[in-house]
């Protein structure tokens, strides 16, 4: 589906917030905004969605802390019981005590690996994924904010160009992607 | 804006020091000719002196934290902090007078070190003789206190002036004591819980003692923050403080349950493992004396935190925040009364009267306290220089 696409270029981050509050409240809707660096307060004002990464963390944590009992559980108890140290392995919970320090590690180290690829493929920065920023110079020192044609139907592309053009821009390119 | 301790506050306060002296009458009453009396009151005159000291210290070491890392965020509820680590001259003064007269009464049976009989017959006291000694226990002490209300005089004094005069000499000045004062606390919070706490179960040692100690502190410390600012957000005090500052306590409150979780562990496992005799007899004594208690209080103070604080939403929540702060707060102190009593009292410990009345008396005075240090000043600082950056504080 072809879309009209306005990519909106400035030279400083705090322009662009408020370039983006003056849009926002004329009820234009923006899409994405690119930059070097996180911009505090930007999320609430181009209404991005609180992230789920916390509730996929917790997930991560309770596969890699059953997958850690079950494991200690089999070579531990089951399949090669050990007398270490006078506490012979008849018994996972009465040996509990030993288990706990792989427990907490493989929790977090479950959460911690999973959190960061679900991370990178949410956002499609696996290696060799297409970039998806539309200027290299949004790694630099350039924020590029992108609105879309097919969501703000109430404006004509002329109007919405114009509005833009208010917002101190340095740069701007349309698109049909 | 100024602070007033609303007439409710004083009724609250002066009702929990009503009740708490009742309960303390009726726990002495019941306790006549019992000739583990004396024994028992100063147990429990040291529980309550040491936590609610320890509120006020480990509010001082935020301070001294948020001063040496430069921090920003903080300016806004840096009153709060102040008027909690405010009760540090009233715990100085609690601290001398039950080591005071512990001291005087030869140990009471607490500290058996103190005792010249047991010692003459106690080959592993005598070994420790040297560093377990009253006259050096009180230079030590001294030298802890006197620190603790010095650096305290001198952050108080400079917030107050910097009200005053602004600029950024005073904060550079902070940023040096606090990191100053950082130093003397690494060593000393140690040795202080080894002398003061430890040392009552003289034959037990631990390494890993002090630094438990110091995270329980600071975790109770951590929570009476949180409930005070939000308490004052209820009232409509601090309208500049907003929900990122709650949630960064909230943060805080949940990271340093699980330090202390984690050292309390940390403790437990190495000598569970290691099995020697000298070393298990801390866990055995509170095992068969304190079974329910002991474990009770970890699983509160490690599971509470945990499960409740872990989403963001609630980190945010006043009503959970509060509770779950009140909870953990019981649970520490039961911390605090486990470490002394099970040494001191050993078997004849148990909650009765004079231990809920003692505490609440203490906690009326403490509550009392820090509202009447929150009137003394202006309740956000004037010229704080990065009171611009905690307004505009956001995560």
């Amino acid at each position: 589906m072809a879309d009209q696409v306005i990519y909106a270029m400035y030279d400083d981050d705090d322009v662009l917030k408020d370039g983006a509050k003056k849009l926002v409240a004329k009820g234009v809707k923006v899409e994405e905004v690119f930059s070097p660096f996180p911009i505090h307060g930007i999320d609430p004002i181009i209404g991005v969605e609180q992230t789920r990464l916390g509730i996929f963390a917790f997930i991560y944590g309770l596969i890699g802390l059953t997958l850690a009992t079950i494991g200690m559980r089999y070579f531990m108890i089951v399949d090669w019981p050990m007398n270490i140290g006078g506490k012979p392995s008849f018994s996972y919970l009465e040996n509990i005590l030993s288990f706990i320090p792989i427990s907490f590690e493989f929790t977090v180290l479950c959460a911690a690996h999973g959190m960061a690829i679900t991370y990178l493929i949410a956002n499609r920065t696996l290696p060799g994924m297409k970039a998806q920023n539309p200027d290299p110079r949004t790694t630099d020192d350039r924020f590029v904010m992108e609105l879309r044609a097919s969501q703000n139907k109430q404006f004509t592309a002329e109007e919405l160009e114009a509005l833009v053009k208010e917002t101190g821009i340095v740069e701007l390119e349309q698109k049909t992607i | 804006m100024e602070f007033k301790v609303a007439d409710k506050a004083k009724k609250f306060t002066l009702a929990l020091i009503i009740v708490g002296v009742l309960f303390t009458a009726i726990g002495i009453f019941m306790n006549v000719g019992d000739h583990h009396f004396t024994q028992k009151f100063l147990t429990n005159g040291l529980i309550n002196s040491f936590f609610f000291f320890g509120i006020g210290l480990g509010a001082l070491f935020y301070l001294a934290l948020a001063y040496a890392t430069e921090s920003g965020w903080y300016a806004q509820i840096k009153r709060i902090i102040e008027a909690v680590a405010g009760f540090v001259p009233y715990g100085i003064g609690a601290m001398i007078l039950i080591l005071g007269v512990i001291t005087v009464m030869d140990g009471a049976h607490i500290y058996t070190w103190m005792d010249p009989e047991v010692v003459a017959h106690d080959e592993i006291i005598q070994a420790k003789s040297f560093y377990l000694d009253k006259i050096f226990f009180w230079i030590r002490t001294f030298a802890y206190l006197a620190v603790y209300g010095i650096f305290w005089m001198g952050f108080r004094k400079r917030s107050l002036e910097e009200d005053k005069v602004g600029g950024t000499d005073i904060h550079f000045k902070n940023y040096k004591k606090g990191a100053l004062f950082l130093v003397f606390f690494a060593v000393f919070s140690s040795t202080s819980s080894w002398d003061w706490l430890m040392s009552i179960d003289v034959h037990w040692f631990s390494t890993l003692f002090g630094w438990y100690t110091f995270a329980g502190i600071w975790v109770s410390a951590m929570v009476v923050m949180v409930m005070l600012t939000l308490y004052l957000k209820k009232l409509g005090y601090l309208p500049k403080v907003n929900d990122s500052h709650i949630h960064d306590l909230g943060k805080w409150t949940f990271a340093i349950s699980f330090l202390w979780s984690y050292l309390w562990f940390s403790q437990y496992m190495l000598i569970w493992y290691a099995n020697i005799g000298e070393e298990v007899t801390y866990y055995i004594m509170r095992i068969e004396n304190f079974k329910a208690l002991y474990f009770g209080m970890f699983l509160i103070n490690f599971a509470f935190p945990m499960l409740m604080l872990m989403s963001r939403e609630a980190k945010r929540h006043a009503g959970i925040l509060t509770f779950v702060g009140l909870i953990i707060l019981i649970g520490h102190w039961l911390d605090v009364y486990i470490m002394v009593s099970a040494g001191s009292m050993g078997a004849n410990a148990h909650i009765g009267f004079l231990e809920v009345g003692m505490a609440v008396l203490f906690a009326g005075v403490f509550i009392r306290v820090i509202l009447m240090n929150l009137t003394k000043a202006p309740l956000t600082p004037v010229n704080h220089p990065f009171l611009d950056e905690s307004l505009h504080h956001e995560i």
